[in-house]
């Protein structure tokens, strides 16, 4: 580097830079000064390319952009003299990728240098090819890297270098590497004397193994050789002792190698290793030197984990657990992450818990450490290793911990309390106590989950009402207390506060003036709990008190006007209901026992949990909860079957009572068919329904309207019994309801069931999609037999990348789709979708939200655009008007907006006639190109559920199919996403859900668009 | 960083970080960092330049494993090169 005044004086120039922007000026200067020299090739001696390829080396250092020169900088590789050589491959392995097409043009080049006879030479192509090394190296290179690795005439230096660059291509490309009976030189290789290149191939052997343990098994001894003649500290060289240690990187690596064989059938081999173990395991203790202290308990904690792998008897492990337990104690904070770490991974093996339970208490102090990531592993610990015998003690201690530790913990903390609290509880007072506490501490950090919950159990449990209720009331005499403590004590004062009737201060109107207190500085959602309580309350006044009575229906009145649907819905609905005595009654009984299902906490835990807390979740799955809850439970909570498996499995093709068998466990036998509509109840239901299957929820979109008797919305269009006949799975969700949503928006979820979550994400442009299928697997277990098919009707060019064969557990696939838009049409491409888990296979057809709104963009048009178009259009079949009955009643600006949703754009202002509303917007597809579409809907102020319907475009068929689309939202309005049903009460009177017809033609000749008129 | 790790070592104002897999060796890691400073420390007291800290990696660390866990060689190989300039 000697002489090199043009570099130094730069690199001075920009040290003297005052501030960023000068620094760039400065950069920007110099970059402009190379590109010239490098075009003019003539001038430039390789000492120049060398300096400024170097000067672009050290901008890149410093994060700017250098997106030139690259040919110069491997240009360079091929010099013959060392110094321009060394720039060229030291810059080249910065510069580039492995992707990048220069590299093509060096191969020959490296090739050569590898092969030849020059060793720097050699060195400095195989370091190239060991940073860099793509595929094309991979097929070109893999035979003399192999061969120099296993020459007897390199120097060591040459020969580590090779084993580490064949490392690098045999992890890029396993396939282009011919590693076949490469067992025995490895083991050869095993033998070296040299501790560098055994380093090297250690960490070579440790890819093989990992690929194919079997192949190489020959090498286990070997292995265990090298730890021998570490430990016994045989034939080290003082050079490669760290601090008075024996190569601990090898140690740790050879060791890694081990883990690899899932045991050790060689009685001697075996014995040699776990007298090596036990000599690591013993000798290993805590020193000043922070250097020597890392290293040896690197070598430590990888020994720990072999001897976790190999099952060693109980001796042994207790021995580690001791350790482990001294570990957590030392003030070193590192050592003590990982005793804390080894300690959980630790709990996966059997039989030591009992011993890890001695260190409760460490565990506990470390809960306080100053550093977070210490507390966290304590936090997991702590969850891990909690049973029946220790719950009490540890929910305690972290409902202690609460108050203190930082927000960003106290989400996962108090789930986890929750958790713990459910499985372990001793007995179920002792449960609700805790939540109570839970929320009382944290509210904010409590997920409705979590209140739900104790809910369920209080509702189940006959025993547990008095006194939860009475806990409630409690609670709801401190000043502030939490919304969250208020929903529940709401909720459960409203169903059992007449259990406590007899009590001081618990009569129903001191109750309803306590609860009612709180209720101005209350939000929205918690608004209908309360009025639910306060009709609740009012029922189980018997006889009524009129004063009461007085004071509630004036709330209700209040609310009758509320803005937000819910409130005034419930408002109005219990208004009138109160006032109906017996009916009132029923209505509002206390609410049925809920079906038993897992807890919902603990799927979300396992959601939440990243990779290192699984193990403990695994391990809590595994575990038996405790006696209390499953006494009082009809079904073990983790029971493996799950209660809502769909009743009607084959045979029915009546979504109305798949509907209706859904909502039974909530006792929709309790209604008085008088009563305005079935809706009501679960409408009751919906904000408490905890985890309700999809037929009983329904909030949203409910007009004021309803109480007179107004259509009954039944779940499920036609697809649901073409789901259910096919699986044995519960289905998350309604697949009809995603699909809808999808149809409007660009990403969501597809498809999901209690192994498999399909997400979707989509760009358009023009007539063109891009969409991505995200298949993740939630199970801890591999889903096989992955298949997606995609069945494409007509006017669709579909390309789905290849699917993956297996999802491994926890893992999520992608795989792109491209779609191409080829003509107008409404149908819909359906993806065929299986898979096995274990023994079983699902199937599911899944509509592809590639609909036609998808090729639309919107345009917004003035008058003067508009109108001369518009009159271009003169009649059919470019312009089809259609009176439309049946619509679904909606107000002008809904309408707007569900047009809108679907991109096509409404033009204010430009019809005279307020009543009207007339759109635009821009068609793509392969055919027709862009082409303007536009539309104008009259509508009868008179009658909401008739309109005239023009749609008019260039193209006729486009025109039939945009209107026939328009047609369907508006009468099915998929955004509620039910099929309209008209009013029929809640017999058992099956009426058909109106499915719109697909076009006969279409059916006939396109088995894409045949399942998708199925479905 | 939800499949890798980072483990880092201050050393004045100077971080050394090393992103590594999630199952590694923490403090295998953690020492080599302190092994590559050492020998850079023999470095710093005759040269300082970009070239060497790249040259000093490369004869130390390859395709992201430890590829020489010896000081001498390391440093003997280092003046080897420097012959050659």
């Amino acid at each position: 580097m000697t002489g090199m005044r043009g570099l130094s004086v730069f690199i001075s120039d920009i040290r003297n830079c005052q501030n960023k922007e000068a620094e760039r000026l400065r950069v920007d200067k110099e970059l402009g000064n190379i590109r010239t020299c490098f075009k003019n090739e003539k001038v430039l001696t390789p000492y120049k390319k060398k300096k400024y390829v170097w000067k672009m080396l050290y901008i890149h250092m410093l994060g700017y952009d250098v997106d030139f020169g690259h040919m110069e900088a491997v240009s360079l590789i091929s010099a013959p003299k060392y110094p321009e050589k060394q720039v060229g491959y030291i810059v080249t392995s910065c510069l580039l990728n492995e992707n990048h097409d220069f590299l093509r043009l060096a191969i020959n080049t490296v090739r050569n240098d590898i092969i030849g006879r020059n060793e720097t030479f050699q060195c400095l192509a195989l370091t190239l090819v060991g940073n860099i090394g793509g595929r094309d190296f991979s097929e070109s290179l893999a035979p003399d890297v192999q061969k120099l690795l296993i020459s007897s005439s390199c120097r060591p230096l040459v020969r580590k270098k090779a084993a580490l660059c064949l490392l690098r291509l045999f992890r890029k490309n396993p396939d282009a590497v011919n590693v076949d009976g490469w067992a025995d030189r490895m083991a050869q290789l095993l033998d070296e004397r040299d501790l560098g290149v055994l380093t090297s191939s250690t960490s070579l052997l440790v890819a093989l193994v990992s690929n194919n343990h079997e192949a190489y098994s020959s090498c286990l001894p070997k292995c265990v050789k090298i730890l021998e003649r570490l430990a016994r500290n045989q034939d080290v060289p003082q050079e490669y002792t760290y601090y008075g240690i024996p190569s601990p990187w090898l140690q740790v690596k050879a060791m890694r190698a081990l883990q690899y064989f899932p045991t050790i059938e060689d009685p001697s081999i075996r014995k040699a290793l776990f007298e090596v173990l036990q000599r690591i395991l013993m000798g290993t203790d805590v020193v000043k030197n922070v250097n020597k202290n890392n290293a040896s308990h690197a070598v430590l904690f990888e020994a720990l984990a072999l001897v976790m792998h190999l099952d060693a008897e109980k001796e042994m492990m207790s021995q580690c657990v001791a350790l482990l337990g001294k570990f957590i104690s030392v003030r070193e904070p590192n050592i003590r992450y990982l005793g804390l770490e080894n300690m959980t991974r630790m709990l996966m093996v059997t039989d030591v818990q009992d011993i890890i339970k001695k260190h409760q208490s460490q565990i506990i102090t470390s809960l306080k450490d100053p550093d977070i990531s210490i507390r966290r592993r304590a936090l997991d610990l702590l969850y891990g290793m909690c049973d029946v015998s220790n719950a009490k003690d540890i929910v305690e201690e972290l409902l202690q911990y609460l108050s203190t530790a930082e927000f960003s913990m106290r989400e996962e903390l108090s789930l986890k309390a929750a958790i713990l609290a459910e499985k372990f509880a001793p007995d179920l007072s002792w449960y609700v106590d805790v939540i109570l506490q839970l929320i009382d501490k944290a509210g904010d950090f409590v997920s409705d989950d979590i209140w739900f919950r104790v809910v369920q159990f209080v509702t189940n449990n006959e025993d547990l009402q008095p006194y939860a209720a009475s806990k409630a009331r409690e609670y709801l005499d401190k000043v502030a207390i939490h919304e969250t403590m208020l929903k529940v004590s709401a909720y459960i004062l409203g169903e059992y506060g007449h259990l406590l009737a007899r009590q001081p201060g618990c009569s129903a109107t001191e109750l309803f003036s306590i609860l009612h207190e709180k209720l101005p500085t209350v939000s929205t959602p918690t608004i209908p709990i309360l009025l639910s309580t306060y009709a609740k309350l009012l029922m189980h006044t018997q006889p009524p008190d009129p004063e009461l009575q007085k004071k509630i229906w004036a709330v209700f009145k209040k609310y009758e006007s509320c803005i937000d649907v819910e409130i005034q819905q419930r408002a109005v609905e219990y208004f009138e209901l109160s006032k109906k005595g017996a009916a009132f009654m029923d209505v509002l009984a206390e609410m049925p026992k809920f079906p038993e299902r897992q807890s919902s906490l603990i799927k979300k835990a396992e959601d939440v949990e990243d990779t290192a807390d699984q193990s403990a979740i695994k391990l809590r799955t595994q575990q038996q909860p405790s006696n209390a809850l499953v006494l009082a439970d009809p079904q073990p909570v983790d029971g493996a079957p799950p209660p809502l498996k769909v009743p009607i499995v084959s045979g029915s093709t009546d979504p109305d009572s798949v509907a209706r068998s859904l909502s039974q466990p909530y006792g929709t036998s309790n209604i008085d068919p008088q009563t305005p509509s079935p809706d009501l109840l679960s409408d009751l239901l919906g904000p408490l329904a905890i985890e309700a299957p999809p037929g009983s929820v329904s909030t949203e979109q409910h007009g004021p309207t309803r109480a007179e008797g107004v259509p009954d919305e039944v779940d499920g269009s036609a697809i649901v019994p073409v789901e259910e006949q096919a699986n044995s799975v519960e289905l998350i969700g309604n697949i009809a309801e995603r699909f809808h949503a999808l149809c409007l928006k660009d990403s969501g979820v597809l498809y999901e069931d209690p192994h498999i979550q399909i997400g979707i994400k989509a760009e358009w442009r023009g007539h063109h999609g891009r969409l991505v299928l995200f298949m993740g697997n939630k199970n801890t277990s591999p889903l096989t037999s992955v298949q997606a098919l995609i069945l494409p009707p007509a006017h669709l060019r579909l390309d789905l990348s290849p699917v993956p064969d297996t999802i491994p557990p926890r893992a999520q696939v992608q795989s792109p789709l491209e779609v191409m838009n080829i003509r107008p049409s409404r149908d819909v491409a359906v993806l065929d979708f299986s898979y096995k888990f274990g023994t079983n296979l699902v199937s599911a057809k899944l509509r592809i939200p590639a609909t036609l709104n998808k090729f639309l963009q919107p345009l917004q048009l003035t008058s003067e655009e508009f109108f001369p178009q518009w009159r271009a259009l003169s009649g059919p079949p470019l312009k089809l008007q259609e009176v439309v009955r049946g619509v679904r009643p909606l107000a002008l600006p809904e309408m707007a907006n569900l047009f809108n949703s679907f991109h096509v754009t409404i033009c204010p202002g430009l019809d005279p006639n307020p009543n009207n509303l007339v759109a635009s917007t821009t068609f793509y597809s392969e055919s027709t190109g862009a082409m303007l579409c536009l539309a104008r809907i009259e509508t009868d102020p008179a009658d909401r559920t008739q309109l005239r319907l023009t749609v008019g475009s260039g193209d006729p068929t486009l025109t039939f199919e945009l209107k026939e689309f328009i047609k369907e939202q508006l009468i099915t309005i998929p955004m509620g996403s039910r099929a309209l049903v008209p009013a029929a009460g809640p017999g058992p009177a099956p009426t058909p859900p109106v499915a719109q017809p697909p076009s006969p033609a279409a059916l006939a000749d396109d088995p894409g668009a045949l399942l998708a008129g199925l479905l | 960083f939800r499949t890798h790790k980072v483990i880092y070592r201050r050393y004045a104002g100077l971080f050394f970080s090393v992103c590594v897999d999630i199952t590694d060796n923490e403090l295998a890691y953690l020492e080599s960092i302190h092994l590559f400073v050492e020998i850079l420390d023999h470095f710093f007291s005759n040269v300082c330049e970009l070239d060497l800290v790249y040259l000093i990696l490369d004869e130390f660390i390859l395709a992201g494993e430890l590829q020489e866990t010896s000081k001498r060689a390391i440093i003997e190989r280092m003046s080897e090169l420097e012959k050659l300039e």
